[in-house]
């Protein structure tokens, strides 16, 4: 079942085409990567898709709805998390209330469904505290440190530490497990592994293929290309706001507009490097 | 329609002032970011430097302006050095917070120097008159304007044509590009605050000359002209300063001919919230913003809060209700009370400025707000004083929530201007608003505070009441924001772009914060009204909202406990040391200059 489908998405910036009529979709259950140079539009295509920026054209249907500029909270109560290209963890909250913050829009007990009363019945309930209420704190409580675990000893240790006091690689862990506590139906990494050593890197591979094996869809941008080539189903290209090609890992690694978009025409660098390369810059 | 030429021309007039204001404002603002609430000071200080001249010395026109010139730009380079270059690095609203503080320094030290009783300042010019329509322009008129024309064109040149005016735009531009390339920023920042000190001052004595009148408050509304003319020409843009300037003159003009001069300031504040909220760039800009990176308008210093344990708490809750019995000192009783009322307000400000990250600097208006609800609820409606207090809690909420709303979709400086703002708004609409509140004349009369029909008039029993009251609320907001909307309304402070994405609606939230907020103050502005038994559009001013913010960093914001150590100690310290009394606004200025700058995280810590 197709769980996301874009359409001639566009956004443009000034006389800047960041996102040129990109069209694309996600099967449940897959792994989709985008890659593409630094400055191809992935970012701006995951900002539209997850609501923190607004399309100029084109539509995005998310699990059946049309969900193209609808505001981020909604499309996180929809069920889609994501994580931000250069960490966006809450720096003075603790580890576990920075996780705790994923489950906000599952919260049911305390914030009860919508209607013209709810933030008033939320402040209410949030004063008064039934037995509800705390059991669904209980809960929450719980399943942080169940996603936490996923990363070892890595986070666990430091639940009280503030999100500020970890190492790079550490709020990176953290924003993931933030996104897992969401119980997405779609999970969107920006560059996972940026700033990461090779180490770091494979253990973070081995995280991702856990969440894949577990039926998580997963829309992924990423530069580490042997990261990409293991993990994904499919990989999208993208170029100068443009998808130039997608396919199965295989396919797109011998795509020759791929192999331009990376290294430039083969005609301007007097030995350009066979397809291999890629795997060079991996 | 002559009269409306007569309009106009008195709108340009007032305009050139605005603009000599805002260009100042917009240069460094485009240099350092900053919105330099020690401007109007400047523009006083200018205005006394005058006085001096004219008065003193009795110095001829030429050398005046230029003694004016001159000590202001001294000044201007004096607050850059010692005021905001140590706060390189610092939280970009901590310069912000720290020309609040120089702004208060000074105006305290004219106050002192000069007294706050204002005073004539003669203009020099020739006193003849040119027949213009129905009415006539005078020397001073026309001098104004050329002022404004001629050092808005020597701006210009200076900016376009000259070496150091180009080193003023790259670092505009790009700051630490241009210190890579080998631009000395900080001489920049020096010149652009001398230029536009020297500016402001020149405004302030040619506004002194012309409503022949200087008194050391005049920087304030100065300083609020000044940005909404900015912000209505686009932050940080000197031809969209001067346009905005005139605009508003114009506007202003136009309004006061229809509605009358007590509305002058309520049209200025009026077009402010209209412009933040649909042209935040500015009228003659509609480009759609990208969102941010976070962290831009919070002052959280990262830091472990004090940690006190329960029986700490639990024993100074039970000494200072014993109080009352040991220590038979009624003034030190009363000032304790005075403290719990601040106490009050400083646990309100602190759940939105600390907990929520969004700098309120119009608290004072929902103390005014509470304040009046009360009074006119027993006084014209006779409700029992305890149902008016709380209905008053509950209007505030409300009617505070609803103003504030169009600055939800702000963010960082632009709060702090908004909210400054809209606390203007709600005194001038008190002000303005006969039929309900009375307008200039107060509110007279207001019954006591009473407790099952028994009025309270014992300085014990008043202490009590409101002690017992303000532990009530703090344990309320306490358990409130323990878990999960502690969590959100945080989140919101630290990142909002990611708060979002993970299901907080910031309106919703930001709602919730500034409703029970606007509870907490609300009572304790009904409270206070019914101790003071007499209150007017003037009672809870600017200057309560500052201090109030003093005290929650000076407690470390978002902490409750510290909110209540804040007002404790910026209240009832000085108060204790009764000598001082004179100097205690002064007090609070170098106190959150010093705080801004050494210990940011406040006593208790932030939270």
């Amino acid at each position: 079942m197709t769980l996301l489908t874009i359409e001639s998405l566009t956004r443009r910036f000034g006389g800047l085409t960041a996102v040129d009529a990109v069209t694309m979709h996600v099967q449940e259950g897959e792994l989709v990567s985008i890659i593409g140079p630094n400055g191809a539009g992935k970012t701006t295509l995951f900002n539209l898709i997850s609501g923190v920026d607004v399309p100029d054209a084109g539509t995005i249907v998310f699990g059946g709805q049309s969900v193209g500029g609808m505001p981020a909270e909604r499309l996180a109560a929809l069920g889609l998390a994501r994580t931000f290209q250069h960490g966006r963890v809450f720096a003075n909250l603790s580890v576990l209330d920075n996780v705790l913050i994923g489950a906000h829009a599952r919260l049911r007990a305390v914030r009860p469904p919508t209607g013209l009363f709810a933030p008033l019945a939320e402040l209410t309930l949030a004063l008064i505290r039934p037995a509800a209420v705390r059991a669904e704190e209980e809960r929450i409580r719980a399943e942080a440190c169940e996603v936490l675990a996923l990363f070892g000893e890595r986070l666990l240790p430091r639940l009280e530490h503030p999100a500020y006091s970890l190492s790079y690689a550490n709020r990176r862990r953290l924003e993931i497990a933030r996104a897992l506590t969401l119980h997405p139906r779609l999970l969107l990494l920006d560059e996972p592994t940026a700033g990461m050593n090779p180490s770091e890197t494979a253990e973070m591979l081995d995280v991702i293929l856990q969440l894949k094996e577990r039926g998580l869809t997963i829309l992924l941008i990423e530069h580490k290309l042997a990261l990409v080539m293991q993990l994904s189903n499919r990989v999208i290209v993208m170029d100068d706001g443009r998808v130039i090609a997608q396919g199965v890992p295989e396919h797109v690694r011998n795509d020759p507009a791929v192999v331009e978009a990376y290294l430039g025409h083969s005609a301007v660098g007097a030995d350009a490097q066979e397809p291999s390369v890629l795997e060079v810059t991996a | 329609m002559t009269s409306w030429l007569d309009h106009t021309v008195n709108g340009l007039i007032i305009g050139n002032i605005y603009a000599l204001i805002a260009v100042g404002l917009a240069l460094i603002f485009g240099v350092s970011n900053l919105i330099n609430f020690a401007h109007g000071s400047v523009y006083m200080i200018g205005a006394y430097t005058g006085w001096v001249c004219v008065a003193a010395i009795g110095t001829p026109l030429p050398l005046t302006l230029l003694g004016v010139v001159v000590g202001c730009a001294a000044l201007g380079i004096l607050i850059e050095r010692f005021g905001l270059r140590p706060l390189q690095g610092a939280p970009r609203i901590a310069p912000l917070l720290a020309t609040i503080g120089i702004g208060l320094v000074l105006e305290q030290i004219a106050q002192l120097i000069f007294s706050p009783d204002p005073r004539a300042l003669p203009s020099q010019l020739p006193a003849w008159r040119l027949p213009l329509g129905s009415g006539s322009i005078g020397a001073l008129d026309l001098f104004i304007a050329a002022v404004g024309v001629v050092s808005t064109a020597v701006l210009y040149g200076f900016l376009r044509f000259t070496h150091l005016g180009w080193a003023v735009r790259a670092t505009a531009q790009d700051r630490d590009a241009a210190l890579q390339m080998g631009i000395d920023v900080h001489r920049v920042n020096q010149v652009v605050f001398a230029i536009a000190s020297a500016l402001g001052g020149l405004s302030g004595v040619l506004v002194g000359m012309y409503f022949n009148n200087i008194f050391p408050a005049m920087g304030f509304q100065a300083t609020l002209k000044g940005f909404v003319a900015e912000l209505i020409g686009g932050v940080g843009s000197v031809p969209g300063a001067v346009a905005g300037s005139l605009l508003l003159g114009l506007i202003e003009s136009y309004g006061v001919a229809l509605l009358g001069t007590s509305y002058r300031n309520l049209f200025a504040f009026l077009i402010l919230i209209a412009v933040l909220v649909w042209r935040p760039n500015g009228i003659f800009s509609s480009t759609r913003q990208v969102p941010p990176e976070p962290l831009t308008g919070t002052f959280i210093a990262p830091s472990k809060p004090v940690h006190v344990p329960r029986w700490a708490y639990a024993a100074a809750t039970a000494i200072f209700l014993a109080l009352p019995l040991i220590w038979r000192d009624s003034y030190i009783i009363q000032t304790l009370t005075n403290a719990w009322l601040y106490g009050m307000l400083a646990l309100s400000l602190t759940l939105v400025a600390g907990t929520t990250g969004q700098m309120s600097l119009g608290h004072a208006g929902l103390l005014a707000i509470g304040g009046y609800a009360s009074a006119l609820l027993a006084l014209d409606l006779g409700v029992p004083v305890p149902l008016a207090l709380l209905l008053a809690g509950f209007i505030t909420a409300a009617l505070g929530t609803l103003l504030i709303f169009p600055a939800f979709r702000l963010r960082g400086h632009y709060v702090a201007i908004a909210t400054l703002a809209i606390g203007e708004i709600v005194g001038l609409v008190i002000l303005n608003w006969e039929g309900l509140t009375r307008g200039p004349i107060g509110v007279v009369g207001i019954p006591p505070l009473e407790f099952f029909g028994l009025p309270l008039y014992d300085t014990s029993a008043l202490y009590w009441v409101s002690f017992t009251i303000m532990v009530l609320l703090a344990l309320l907001q306490w358990r409130l924001t323990q878990y999960h909307l502690g969590r959100a309304l945080r989140a919101i402070r630290e990142d909002d772009v990611a708060a979002r994405a993970f299901g907080i609606s910031l309106n919703r939230y930001k709602g919730l914060a500034f409703a029970f907020s606007g509870f907490v103050a609300g009572l304790s502005g009904a409270i206070t009204a019914h101790m003071y038994s007499y209150i007017n559009h003037e009672t809870f001013n600017t200057q309560i909202s500052l201090l109030a913010l003093t005290m929650i960093i000076l407690g470390g914001m978002g902490n409750i406990f510290g909110a209540i150590v804040g007002a404790v100690a910026l209240i009832g310290l000085p108060e204790m040391f009764r000598a001082v009394a004179e100097y205690r606004i002064l007090l609070y200025g170098i106190v959150l200059l010093l705080l801004v700058r050494f210990r940011p995280q406040g006593l208790m810590g932030t939270v």
